[in-house]
């Protein structure tokens, strides 16, 4: 029961997802074509209201629903970040989704989402073998 | 004019008619947004999606590889996320309706008309490319095989994919996914501008 909450979240960010066309490759392509502003309008908006959410929540030292004070990790830099999202930028490209609109995909019934999430499983688990001999 | 009907009938009607259409990108990427405090406030938990595919792999094919070998179930929350997602796309798309296409603009139905050959534009993606049958040849595995190997691949490399860096890292104000971001779309447009016009 305790993982309900999340449950229910995640559906929500499922409908938004797909209310919003973002799991269309369709709308991937009209982006990185920069034919439209839909896609900019989105990312950019919940990046926006992401940030002030933060601040607000560092600023009043909000705590989580249980009483724990939030801790958000910083992130570290390595090489793997522009390695790898330009690894994963071509792919978004291909597959025209990124993981969540994957997961997104295969509820709305798309056979290929499938697909490309086993493909998806089998690229982390390389990367995971590979992991020591890759530059960072 | 006088409404048809008093507004306390009208409104579920509305309400009905607005779960039906898609939304524009001001309701819908405030609404991602929040899901960033939502996760925070319920459990202390970063949004991000590509982590569950790692948590996959390493609660069915760990195969003693270090960076697939702990404990995965403490992080049963970020699958069950995903488990709702895909409950999400179902309710939305099976139960809520949808229009037949995705009304991108009228450039870029006509650039992947004479660029890449597509001619069917109804569903979320082509089916021309990504129809099952066409695993029996080179655009099947392309597309669906290669494509979704390097979103796992570089999601992982990068620690992050759209949601963990673009959405919550830029929200945290990390200017590490900052460089992811510009990583994945140099990538993307790579691919859209540069191997595209090569395939086709």
């Amino acid at each position: 029961m305790k993982y309900i909450k999340y449950l229910a979240l995640g559906t929500l960010f499922g409908i938004i997802l797909t209310k919003s066309e973002v799991i269309s490759w369709f709308r991937i392509q009209e982006m990185f074509r920069f034919q439209a502003f839909h896609m900019y309008g989105v990312i950019g908006s919940a990046i926006v209201v992401g940030m002030v959410s933060i601040q607000l929540i560092k600023r009043n030292r909000l705590k989580t629903i249980s009483g724990e004070p939030i801790v958000l990790a910083d992130k570290k830099f390595n090489h793997g970040i522009w390695i790898g999202g330009f690894i994963f930028g071509l792919g978004w490209a291909i597959t025209g989704a990124c993981p969540g609109p994957l997961f997104a995909q295969l509820g709305s019934g798309v056979g290929a989402a499938a697909v490309m999430i086993l493909a998806a499983l089998a690229g982390t688990w390389t990367y995971s073998a590979l992991r020591e001999k890759l530059p960072y | 004019m006088s409404q048809p009907y008093p507004l306390f009938l009208s409104l579920p009607f509305a309400m009905l008619d607005f779960l039906q259409q898609p939304w524009p990108w001001y309701v819908a990427g405030p609404l991602i947004g929040l899901t960033v405090p939502a996760l925070l406030l319920v459990g202390n938990k970063a949004l991000g999606i590509s982590s569950a595919l790692r948590h996959v792999c390493a609660a069915c094919v760990p195969a003693g590889i270090p960076f697939l070998t702990y404990n995965w179930r403490a992080e049963a929350w970020n699958l069950v996320f995903v488990l709702g997602i895909v409950l999400g796309g179902f309710i939305d798309y099976r139960l809520l309706g949808h229009p037949e296409a995705v009304a991108i603009s009228a450039a870029t139905v006509h650039d992947l008309k004479a660029e890449m050959h597509l001619t069917d534009f109804s569903g979320l993606l082509p089916k021309e490319l990504f129809a099952l049958g066409n695993l029996a040849n080179w655009k099947g595995w392309v597309f669906m095989v290669l494509g979704g190997f390097l979103v796992g691949f570089g999601t992982r490399y990068a620690g992050g994919c759209t949601s963990g860096h673009a959405i919550s890292g830029l929200s945290n104000l990390q200017w590490v996914s900052l460089v992811a971001v510009v990583g994945f779309f140099a990538g993307g447009l790579f691919m859209t501008w540069v191997v595209y016009p090569m395939l086709f």
